[in-house]
């Protein structure tokens, strides 16, 4: 159905751009289990970026994109930041209005695909920086939780406003020297996660995206979760190599590093009642389909 | 491809999808004793409105709690409190990606604090209806009206009508989807009264039937693609425009914000139509022209009735939409006046730096009586101002009974 509403009229097939034919020739929309392993190996819905080289969000946005379990009913909703760099490349509409109001705009979406398409899947993903999510748009990150919005929330936590040049934010580390933070930070990295369960999400992950395999996971449960029953957020260490003096080879340790048992990026995971029962349905079925497509398989094999 | 009309057919509360040329101009109408906030309420009852999101202050909290009265009736699709104008405004921006027919009300503080999402909205072609009950935006605080948000407004890239009566309210509400919709004007629309004046006094207004409203909005008519994923998606450019100073870039937002104002011009003439011009004109061969709008214009209607009784001739124009802004219609209208007097509920006089950037000879506009802060403008006192402007012995307080 997907593939379906993106299609090419024949006569005007030659005149469209090569990457939009690529796109409906092999893109993964309606694929079941499309996911991280399908990069560099089918249409990806991201093309360049205009990040760093190196950026780890470019990694992030790639993995979250071919974790999309319905990217041809997603819309996703940006802030301005380094993410808005990268939003104009891809393939799923994506709203950018201004800098911080990314939950209020994704709440008005929601409900007006809800209205407009009732018993049909519309996720909303709402994907901002750090500064975005926790500094100037707070208010709205957890209005929209405390009202039960469904739609997913991910922050690309790289400590500091990167976009504008490496000043001081909320989830910036203690005692960080930075732009506007000129003796080191005087307060705590906000604990975003905690306020978010306490906020009345139903899924909550901070991990860095050093593993595609876990980003997928926490991705589609976020967004199934989101669905179903309640706001969710993901928070991912995505670091800053230019602002924190790294080489664009060493985004990935720096990670790792993070992530160490007791590190602030060690993997945190918080899910309620009622997401954990729809979680563990969706494995069931899902296992289900793996066993039968295995049966086939053989099958077809024999 | 022909799509079956839906005009003729029923929503759920049993409303007709009316032909709103037919509804607005030819359906019976009722006469009804209502307050300006009881007409808005009853505008939307008939506007097929997908998405109303509200937030309380003075004066428009009665109204945006009346269409959650609709919602909960069944009239309106979805409707919730937002947590500040800023944030409620953009959810409607949300909203209207989204595809939504979206409404909201605000005043004063309330306006201001959502400022930074207004040419968002012109430049994103969102075409939400906001009414604007306009109340001071001073401080110390003042919640009496004050049209002195409007100046902000008009810099935007919406759409900015001034209602003078309820009854203008209840018109303009349902004619201002039409325009604000149209292919190629797709803007917002804030639709501005004064506050209390209007918002909180009875006056008779003349309703269309209840069972009639406006066909639903429809999102592919837009200029602008609609945020639904159920039309392509492709990458929008390669290089982000946000980031890269070059020509291209520059010219890439110089011509878009050209287009938003083109559009604005382009709502004229669907403007022109559902409101029988941008301005009404009545009397503008005498040497002194009254250009007001808004309540101002009543209290000129009452100062032109009190100087006639006199023998004074004086002309009036109604000026109904700011912007787009009726610069040929108000050269037209002032031809002949020696002495444009322009009376205004505010401090700065946004209307007459208006007109006088407009007009030829434009000594001959006379910005003023200004009240603000709440104060009324009794007609007595531009009887006064045109009085002395003509040369003639005025009464003043200071005069009066020495
Ligand atoms: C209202 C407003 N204030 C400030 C800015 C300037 N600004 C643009 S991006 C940005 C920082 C973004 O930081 P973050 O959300 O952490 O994203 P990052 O760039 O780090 O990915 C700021 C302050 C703006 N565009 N709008
Ligand atoms: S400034 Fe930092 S966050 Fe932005 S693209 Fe460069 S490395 Fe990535
Ligand atoms: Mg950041």
């Amino acid at each position: 159905m997907s593939l379906e509403r993106i299609k090419i009229a024949p006569e005007l097939y030659d005149i469209m751009p090569p990457e939009y034919q690529d796109l409906v020739q092999r893109a993964t929309y309606g694929k079941e289990s499309r996911g991280w392993k399908d990069i560099g190996t089918t249409k990806e819905l991201i093309e360049e970026h205009s990040l760093c080289a190196g950026c780890p969000e470019s990694m992030a946005f790639r993995y979250i994109l071919a974790s999309l379990p319905n990217p041809e009913d997603t819309v996703m909703v940006g802030s301005t930041g380094c993410t808005s760099l990268v939003f104009p490349h891809v393939a799923v509409h994506n709203i950018h209005s201004l800098f911080g109001n990314q939950n209020a705009v994704a709440s008005g979406l929601k409900r007006a695909l809800a209205l407009r398409f009732p018993g049909r899947i519309k996720d909303v993903v709402v994907l901002a920086g750090d500064g975005a999510t926790v500094d100037i748009g707070l208010d709205m990150t957890l209005q929209s939780w405390f009202r039960q919005e469904k739609f997913t929330t991910i922050c690309f936590d790289n400590e500091l406003y990167a976009n504008t040049g490496g000043q001081e934010s909320g989830l910036m580390q203690k005692g960080f020297v930075a732009k506007m933070a000129p003796v080191g930070k005087t307060f705590e990295k906000v604990r975003l996660p905690e306020i978010a369960r306490e906020s009345g999400c139903h899924y909550v992950v901070n991990c860095t995206v050093s593993k595609p395999n876990l980003v997928e996971k926490v991705v589609k449960n976020a967004v199934y979760v989101a669905r179903e029953i309640g706001p969710t957020y993901i928070q991912f260490y995505t670091p800053c190599i230019l602002e924190i003096g790294k080489n664009s080879m060493e985004g990935l340790q720096e990670m790792r590093d993070a992530e160490k048992p007791n590190e602030r990026f060690a993997y945190k995971e918080y899910v309620s009642d009622a997401a954990k029962e729809l979680l563990a349905e969706i494995a069931a079925k899902e296992k289900e389909r793996k066993a039968a497509a295995k049966k086939q398989l053989a099958g077809q094999n024999a | 491809m022909a799509t079956p009309s839906i005009i003729g057919q029923k929503n759920k509360k049993g409303q007709v999808y009316t032909d709103p040329w037919y509804m607005l101009h030819e359906a019976p109408r009722t006469p009804s004793f209502f307050t300006g906030s009881e007409v808005i309420k009853e505008a939307i009852r008939r506007a097929s409105v997908d998405v109303m999101i509200a937030y309380p202050i003075t004066p428009q909290s009665e109204a945006a709690a009346l269409i959650g009265e609709l919602f909960a009736e069944g009239y309106v699709g979805d409707y919730f409190r937002g947590e500040s104008e800023f944030a409620v405004m953009s959810e409607c921006a949300g909203a209207a990606f989204g595809g939504a027919r979206v409404f909201t009300t605000t005043a004063g503080p309330g306006t201001m604090r959502a400022m930074e999402n207004f040419p968002m909205w012109a430049g994103s072609r969102l075409p939400i209806q906001m009414i604007v009950t306009c109340r001071g935006i001073n401080s110390p605080l003042s919640i009496q009206p004050d049209t002195l948000e409007m100046a902000y407004l008009l810099q935007t890239g919406m759409l900015v009508w001034h209602a003078e009566t309820a009854q203008d309210f209840y018109d303009w509400i349902l004619k201002g989807y039409m325009v604000a919709e149209e292919p190629d004007v797709h803007l917002p629309l804030a639709l501005c009264c004064d506050g209390f004046f209007v918002t909180h006094t009875k006056d008779m207004v003349e309703l269309t039937p209840a069972d009639m409203c406006l066909p639903p909005y429809d999102p592919y008519r837009s200029p602008v693609p609609c945020m639904d994923m159920e039309c392509p998606p492709v990458r929008m450019m390669r290089d982000p425009f946000v980031m890269k100073s070059n020509y291209i870039s520059y010219a890439t937002h110089a011509s878009w914000q050209q287009e938003v104002w083109a559009a604005v011009e382009r709502s004229r003439k669907h403007t022109i139509a559902w409101l029988d011009g941008l301005i009404d004109a009545e009397n503008v061969e005498s040497d002194v022209v009254i250009v007001a709008s808004g309540t101002a214009v009543s209290q000129g209607r009452e100062a032109v009735a009190m100087l006639a009784d006199e023998g004074i001739d004086v002309g009036l124009v109604k000026v109904k939409t700011i912007r787009p802004w009726p610069g040929e219609e108000i050269r037209e209208a002032t031809k002949h006046a020696k002495h444009i007097v322009i009376p205004e509920f505010n401090i700065i006089g946004w209307l007459a730096r208006e007109v006088k950037a407009t007009i030829p000879n434009n000594e001959r506009v006379h910005a003023g009586p200004h009240v603000a802060g709440g104060m009324t403008m009794p007609p007595e006192i531009i009887v006064g101002e045109i009085k002395s402007l003509l040369g003639m012995k005025v009464e003043t307080l200071a005069t009066r009974g020495s």
